[in-house]
């Protein structure tokens, strides 16, 4: 169908063979606004990688794509200009499902290039998808003095709802703040009054569509951002800006997987793992897979395969020494993931077998608490 | 009023709320509730963005002047959807049918392919900031003559508490809007034309019934005029009277222009801060005012005061635009002294601002100076807008209780319209299209009634508009008799409604077990309203129908008419068979209208014809 767009400005479809071609309409000229940089404020740099928080109509399929880069961003948000001066850096226009670890490291010299530069800290605009595991995979890379904070939005920026504009002034002054980690900020409630900042390694998208989707997962929230104020409230447990030195260690081993565990599940899934260098299961509650895996796994362990055992409730710790099971697999050499995401341990695998080849260092580092993905203790409940 | 000369055209918009299962985007019931149910509550800001082609609307533009926060309440019967949390679902297939059809009755084309849109309405009536509609068919004709330009489905938007409050039960019931071309010229032309269209849409049996499930917007103008749309009208009564007072509004705005234009009136940004003038007043408002700020209107004296409509004035169009500002209006000199401000404030004041005799001071009180400049700005904006070529501005407008109309908004152009990327296009073939039957016009219908079941024609016509159509066509589809189901649902609900007994309690399954138990002769045709001051206090029908007297049998009937004819046979041989009725009235109350009327009336002429012939020598 060819779809037509009337003087109402309603559009319909009718049968391209009743159509005749006019000619191509007159291009339309691109407004460029310049962005007013203020001296007393803060320099922030926003890398964009596309997403929600900068997309509009693809009339190629009808659907939303990306398309916006930083500077577009800031045009249509002007309550950022408010609160700092920007560098805005086009990293890359895609969805957060096509995020890649190859686009992740591009991601983490950016980020490191900019903060080298004198910034005070760094936007990240991400589709939401795939946010955590990009926030994740940033807080191994780079070990940052200044915040690091990505930011995008469930509900499209192309509607008057849109959650973009909170989010990303929420996000600024965040990044204009005393945090010194990489953390997300995305809305606390339903509600258009605060917005939440998490730890990259503990955060998680809990629900498809709502504006508050992302829970800190295991622990408390690093703090939060009030709305219109801007004001933020960092929690103790933060850390804070200049504790870390500037370092970046973009390597990553990209040959690991992550499974999810079910009943019924057959061992031929696990041959496809076969010559991976690391494997992560989000195994059945305390951490477990099926008696008739185990032999499957303690052939991909002998061969090599770093397995590591984490736990599908995503809330808790995994034991694997409670149960027959869980001592089995201990036996067959899976190393136990403590209370790490799946998510989170899956890119941290990576990162550690980016930068470590040796077998004991690696299931030891794993085991680590590097960046607050792993905590010795269980403070919090459901 | 001379409407040919004035050259008046017009034309309307109809909005019809649907009686879908479901709502048009989420599988929410169609439910209205009332908003002390409310289960919970949120709020947002809303922000202008852009149409695709890279324009932002001036409608939209306007709604902005400054920052709001909206708050919604929800209930356990709104889900994410209303709540803009979460994706809409595919078009309502029930609802896109209903309005197929009703394009067919306008012998409408339907488009090959409907497309959903999401028109711009920032004014929190929509969680989402636009009202999601499509544009179904195109091109259709009115017996009256004139044309229906088009069908649209659309979402219906929330429902304002109060201010900034909205409640989200409305949201999302499907709406019909069916617009006409400007094809009317008299006031009464366009009620009928309405009233029509209203009856063609309750024709489907599909559409919501009641106050609020129908509004219609008129547009209008008059040589000279501009194209304006009133918004909101809900009585099919008042539609005429709305044009002819818009009409006079935009009679009187070319009056005005060409007196001012005789005066030299001009206007300028001459406007100045005089709030230190007004630091000791009585006036209660500029007491309280941070700000206020005075612009002088040259050669404007007496004609910003001027009626324009009744109870509107050159003025009140100034203080709507004004109020686009947050502030509560304006004051200007040609009402005061008044509203606590005096003669001497006045005089100070035209003073301050060089205003001679001919000209008009307008004076804004706001919270700071960002307000006052604004709403002083809006104030010029007006005016500049009173001496222009065009004195009539393109307007969307409110109708106000009395069928006068406030400014709402500048009239929305093409660039408020967005495509809705979350709804996929819904194809419309031939073969959808030709299954579609045309139901019966319920004007055709009333008709029909009155011949094939000898009901009065006004009994009919009643009926046919009445919403309990559906129960008496299913009564009849069941056996009970038409007259007897007419009879109880226009006459005796209504005599019931006097009383003050709730009727609306009685349910349909309640009506249709009434009328079968008269049928099969339970219950006597006069018992009915005993029955339903029963259901209509709380009891089944079953428990309404023990409370009645117990069921006579034949012979006890007897017996009883045998027992009154004796008592009274004086009576019986003075008055003959004209006895029968006045002795029906005793027996009936005798036996408390649990037996038929006929039986009764059967048995008394037999009795009265046996005593009469006893006694005959």
């Amino acid at each position: 169908m060819a779809v037509v767009k009337l003087d109402s400005g309603y559009n319909i479809g009718v049968n391209p063979v009743t159509c005749n071609f006019c000619g191509h309409p007159a291009e339309s000229l691109s407004k460029k606004t310049e962005i007013p940089q203020k001296n007393d404020l803060p320099d922030l740099s926003i890398v964009s990688t596309g997403g929600t928080i900068a997309s509009r109509i693809d009339y190629r399929t009808g659907s939303v794509t990306s398309q916006f880069d930083a500077g577009d961003i800031l045009v249509a948000i002007p309550e950022l200009a408010k609160v700092a001066n920007y560098r805005t850096i086009p990293l890359a226009t895609i969805l957060s499902e096509n995020m890649t670890p190859l686009i992740w490291q591009e991601l983490a010299r950016a980020v490191y290039k900019e903060i080298k530069n004198g910034v005070s800290g760094i936007i990240i605009t991400h589709g939401t998808d795939t946010m955590a595991y990009s926030a994740a995979a940033i807080s191994f890379m780079i070990d940052t003095p200044v915040p690091v904070v990505f930011v995008g939005s469930q509900r499209s920026a192309d509607r008057p709802s849109s959650d973009n504009a909170m989010n990303a002034v929420c996000a600024a002054s965040a990044a204009t703040s005393d945090l010194g980690e990489v953390a997300v900020v995305m809305h606390a409630t339903t509600n258009d009054d605060t917005c939440e900042i998490h730890r990259g390694t503990r955060v998680r998208k809990m629900h498809s569509s709502r504006r508050d989707a992302f829970r800190s997962m295991g622990i408390d929230p690093l703090g939060s951002v009030a709305y219109p104020s801007r004001e933020v409230t960092l929690k103790s447990h933060a850390v804070r800006r200049g504790n870390r030195k500037l370092t970046l260690h973009d390597k990553l081993e990209e040959h690991c997987g992550l499974v999810q565990f079910y009943p019924g599940m057959s061992p031929d899934l696990l041959k496809a793992y076969e010559g991976y260098k690391g494997l992560v299961i989000a195994g059945s509650g305390l951490g477990h897979v099926s008696t008739t895996l185990i032999p499957s796994l303690q052939k991909l362990i002998k061969r090599g395969t770093l397995v590591v055992m984490t736990s599908q409730c995503m809330q808790g710790r995994v034991c694997d020494r409670v149960y027959d099971t869980g001592r089995d697999l201990l036996k067959a050499g899976v190393i136990e993931g403590g209370d790490m995401l799946p998510e989170a341990a899956l890119v941290k695998m990576m990162w550690v077998l980016g930068n470590e080849r040796d077998p004991e260092k690696t299931a030891e580092l794993m085991q680590a608490d590097l960046k607050g993905e792993c905590n010795r203790r269980s403070t919090h409940g459901l | 009023m001379d409407y040919k000369t004035a050259g008046l055209t017009a034309g309307i918009e109809i909005h019809q709320q649907l009686n879908t299962r479901e709502k048009l985007f989420c599988h929410c019931q169609t439910l209205l509730r009332d908003s002390s149910e409310h289960s919970g509550e949120f709020f947002r800001y809303l922000r202008v963005t852009e149409s695709e082609m890279g324009e932002i609307d001036r409608a939209a533009q306007e709604e902005m002047k400054r920052e709001r926060k909206f708050h919604y309440y929800t209930y356990d019967t709104t889900c994410l959807v209303e709540h803009d949390e979460e994706p809409p679902a595919p078009l309502n297939d029930e609802a896109l049918s209903v309005c197929l059809t009703i394009a067919k009755m306008f012998g409408m084309t339907p488009v090959q392919q409907v497309h959903t849109m999401r028109k711009l309405v920032i004014d929190g009536s929509n969680t989402s900031g636009f009202q999601r509609t499509a544009l179904v068919a195109l091109n259709g004709a009115l017996p009256q003559g004139g044309e229906i330009e088009t069908i649209c489905l659309e979402e219906e938007a929330a429902q304002r508490v109060k201010d900034d409050i909205f409640s989200l039960d409305r949201l999302g019931i499907p709406l019909i809007e069916i617009t006409t071309s400007p094809c009317m010229h008299s006031p009464e032309e366009v009620q009928e034309v309405a009233e029509y269209i209203g009856m063609v849409l309750r024709s489907t049996g599909k559409v919501k019934r009641g106050i609020g499930t129908i509004r219609q917007d008129v547009n209008i103008s008059i040589r000279g005029g501009a194209r304006v749309e009133i918004k909101g009208v809900q009585e099919l009564e008042l539609i005429a009277e709305v044009v002819r007072r818009e009409m006079q509004r935009q009679q009187k705005l070319l009056e005005i222009r060409d007196e001012l234009l005789q005066k030299k009136g001009s206007v300028h940004n001459n406007a100045k801060n005089v709030t230190e003038l007004f630091k000791e007043t009585n006036s209660t408002i500029l007491k309280k005012a941070k700000r206020i700020y005075a612009v002088n209107l040259e050669g404007f004296a007496g004609l910003v005061g001027r009626e324009i409509q009744p109870d509107r004035r050159l003025g009140s169009e100034m203080s709507d635009y004004a109020k686009k500002c947050g502030v509560g209006g304006i004051f200007h000199t040609d009402e005061l002294p008044a509203y606590g401000v005096t003669a001497e404030e006045v005089a100070r004041l035209r003073a301050h601002m060089n205003a001679g005799v001919h000209d008009c001071v307008v004076i804004v009180a706001a919270v700071n100076d960002t307000q006052a400049a604004c709403a002083v700005n809006q104030v010029i904006i007006r005016a500049l807008l009173a001496l222009s070529e065009k004195p009539v501005p393109e307007e969307t407008r409110k109708m106000l209780e009395t069928g006068s109309s406030a400014y709402m908004r500048p009239l929305p152009g093409a660039a408020r319209m967005y495509p809705e990327t979350d709804v996929l296009p819904v194809n419309v073939d031939d073969n959808r299209w030709n299954a579609i039957t045309v139901p019966e016009l319920l004007s055709v219908k009333a008709q029909r009634y009155a011949q094939e079941y000898s009901i009065d024609r006004n009994y009919a016509t009643q009926l046919v508009l009445s919403e309990k159509l559906p129960l008496f066509e299913r009564a009849v589809a069941e056996g009970i008799k038409p007259k007897l189901a007419v009879f109880t649902i226009l006459s005796t609900c209504t005599e019931l409604r006097r009383e003050g007994i709730p009727v609306g309690k009685i349910s349909d399954e309640d009506f249709l077990a009434t009328w079968h138990a008269v049928e099969s002769g339970r219950a006597a045709k006069e018992a009915i309203p005993d029955l339903f001051r029963g259901i209509a206090s709380g009891s089944t029908f079953d428990e309404a129908l023990r409370k009645l007297a117990p069921t006579v049998s034949f012979q006890d009937l007897e017996f009883i008419i045998h027992k009154i004819i004796e008592a009274r046979s004086d009576f019986v041989l003075q008055k003959g068979q004209a006895a029968l009725g006045p002795l029906m009235g005793v027996v009936m109350s005798e036996v408390r209208g649990s037996v038929d009327g006929k039986v009764v009336s059967e048995i008394l002429k037999k009795e009265i014809a046996a005593t009469l012939a006893a006694k005959r020598p």
